[in-house]
């Protein structure tokens, strides 16, 4: 393994480090949050342009959730056959070892940030739990900061999505690249988005039988746009090796279709797949039942930008209908000494973030960049756009909902609820249904629910007809969020704030 | 034998050791979390819900959704797809908020 941060825990009397016991030095010239290829190439990249770098990562690998590959001990020594790119990340991965020799890069693993507090010009503190168990506190000062917080998937609800062995896409390949198990035998893959591709041949390369990969949209989106994708040849074959080891096991893509109910009574034993119009109303008559052991399901991705946001940065409503945050030529968001590289900056993939990693480092540094890695920024970005256009869930998605649909897995808020919420008691947007309904309200913060709750809230009044903008509102404003993640009370009964500015919620 | 995605990555795993799951053995890899020695058993659910009292368990598998709560250690609502399944770690099926003991 190239790297084992579990074996280094942190930097617990590192300077710029306070944890516990609290051990105070001199801030980082940045301090990058989030270890996936956009937060590895900005940090490796930063520290040679000479500056001294925090590399945070709620994770206990670096990685992030695109390289995600098993613990050492599980002793893989091929985990270049999960992967796409895995010799990119073996190469940012060495690059960062040397810098930790050298001293110029502090790897911060199982530090998840919960908020960013900007005491001062260049004085920015970083407040983290630390341990698998979220059971200790640190506080990173770092100069700048750069925000590589990724994505996590989009999840629109549909009658039995809360049975066991319904998964996430993602996070059957998160358990599959990292643990070295699958959540069934017999997997179908469903939603929208490249990520189904991805997870559907990873899942049938690992032995699993993939009876059918059913997505929501037709395809035809990308054609419409042929000099987009012409100048992105790498997107091409990735895709297409994608493509043939689905076709090699005999899997079978169905397109402008959704999986519109799971069926089970302690786990999933059997989906029902329709055919869906062009607004993603399933089509009455059209129904197929396939039996299966699990399902994994997922419709694109969200930026995770909610530190971001707390601190009043600028977002801008992608193609596909989520916030992204808006970024500067130079990865500059709109608040003083925040950056944004990848996912954060608008859902691209693992090039186009690393692209930005570098970029951003450079701007950070104030250093001048090569115009060519402008050029493929923008080829990529382009790229972006257009899959994201290309899958944005159509209105009529909640034409599969029933009234006792669960919508918010963690309060058990089912679909009436939520048009009680909207159609009897006013409710005209996210922040009021949570505040009737508690949807939104638990554990998970509105990671789950939140788009389903917005489009249930939204224009159409939910009444599932698809007349309405539904998932697709022209603005979408995210959640003000005071903590990014859950943080035990104590944590915040210890924290101390001196300066008194700027400190936690009030 | 149909392949496994141990044999995909040519894995050569350390020795396994035993977690518990609500009073039995439950094999684990060195360096697998709890909700993966738990899969790797064919154990979906091991958590019911605080209203409906449904059976849940990890959806996220990367410490978003907080689905895959569970009793680890007599500690309630850890996620168990972020914890490592150390030898001897307990895990029992958590009931609710898992809070039985403070009668709220």
């Amino acid at each position: 393994m190239p790297t084992s941060p579990s074996e280094s825990p942190g930097a617990a009397g590192s300077p710029g480090v306070q944890g516990s016991p609290a051990t105070a030095g001199a801030p980082y010239d940045l301090a990058v949050i989030g270890a996936g290829p956009a937060g590895l190439a900005a940090a490796v990249t930063a520290a040679d342009l000479g500056l001294r770098c925090a590399l945070l990562d709620a994770g206990q690998r670096t990685g992030g959730q695109y390289y995600r590959h098993p613990a050492p001990g599980l002793g893989a020594t091929r985990p270049d056959r999960l992967h796409h790119g895995w010799s990119v990340y073996t190469g940012l991965a060495g690059r960062l070892d040397a810098h930790r020799e050298s001293g110029r890069v502090d790897l911060l693993s199982g530090h998840q940030v919960w908020a960013l507090e900007r005491a001062g010009e260049r004085d920015w503190r970083l407040h983290a739990t630390t341990g698998p168990a979220a059971d200790d506190r640190a506080t990173v000062r770092a100069a700048a900061v750069l925000l590589a917080t990724g994505a996590y998937e989009r999840q629109l609800p549909f009658p039995g999505w809360t049975l066991p062995g319904v998964v996430t896409a993602g996070g059957a390949q998160a358990m599959l690249k990292s643990g070295l198990v699958l959540p069934g035998r017999r997997i179908v893959v469903a939603g929208s988005g490249p990520l189904l591709l991805a997870a559907a041949s990873s899942l049938v390369t690992a032995g699993a039988e993939v009876p059918a990969v059913v997505e929501a949209t037709n395809y035809l989106g990308y054609a419409r746009r042929p000099g987009v994708l012409a100048a992105v040849p790498a997107k091409l074959v990735e895709g297409a090796g994608h493509g043939s080891a689905l076709l090699r096991h005999g899997v079978r893509l169905r397109r402008s279709s959704a999986v519109v109910e799971a069926h089970g009574t302690d786990r999933v034993t059997a989906v029902t797949v329709a055919r869906l119009d062009a607004e993603w109303r399933p089509v009455p008559g059209t129904e197929r039942r396939i039996a299966c052991d699990a399902l994994a399901v997922g419709h694109g991705l969200l930026p995770q930008i909610e530190l971001a946001t707390e601190l009043g940065a600028a977002t801008r409503t992608t193609p596909d209908g989520t916030a992204a945050l808006s970024v500067d030529a130079r990865l500059r968001t709109t608040v003083p000494g925040l950056w944004a590289a990848g996912e954060t900056c608008g859902v691209g993939g693992a090039d186009l973030a690393i692209t930005e990693g570098e970029l951003a480092a450079h701007a950070v540094a104030d250093r001048p960049v090569r115009s060519a890695l402008l050029r493929r920024r923008s080829r990529l970005r382009a790229f972006a756009e257009l899959m994201a256009a290309s899958h944005r869930p159509g209105p009529g998605w909640t034409g599969w909902l029933r009234p006792d649909t669960d919508v918010c897995r963690c309060e058990e808020v089912p679909v009436d609820r939520i048009r009680e919420a909207v159609e009897e008691l006013g409710a005209g947007d996210a922040r009021t249904v949570k505040l009737l309904t508690r949807a939104g309200m638990g554990w998970c913060q509105g990671r789950m629910c939140g788009p389903a709750v917005a489009c249930l809230a939204g224009a159409g009044a939910g009444t599932g007809d698809g007349s309405g903008s539904g998932a697709g509102p022209e603005e979408v404003r995210p959640d003000s969020r005071p903590f990014a993640c859950p943080v035990p009370l104590g944590q915040l009964a210890a924290e101390r704030h001196p300066d008194g500015p700027g400190g936690p919620a009030s | 034998m149909r392949r496994t995605p141990a044999d995909l990555v040519r894995a050569e795993p350390g020795p396994a050791h035993t977690i518990e799951f609500d009073g039995r053995p439950v094999p684990a890899l060195p360096g697998q979390t709890i909700a993966a020695a738990l899969w790797a058993d064919g154990v979906l659910a091991w958590r019911t819900t605080r209203v409906g009292g449904k059976p849940r368990g990890a959806f996220c598998g990367i410490g978003a959704c907080y689905d895959c709560l569970a009793t680890v250690d007599g500690q309630p609502n850890q996620r168990t797809c972020l914890l490592p399944a150390e030898p001897g770690t307990t895990v029992t099926t958590q009931e609710g908020h898992g809070r039985a003991d403070l009668a709220v």
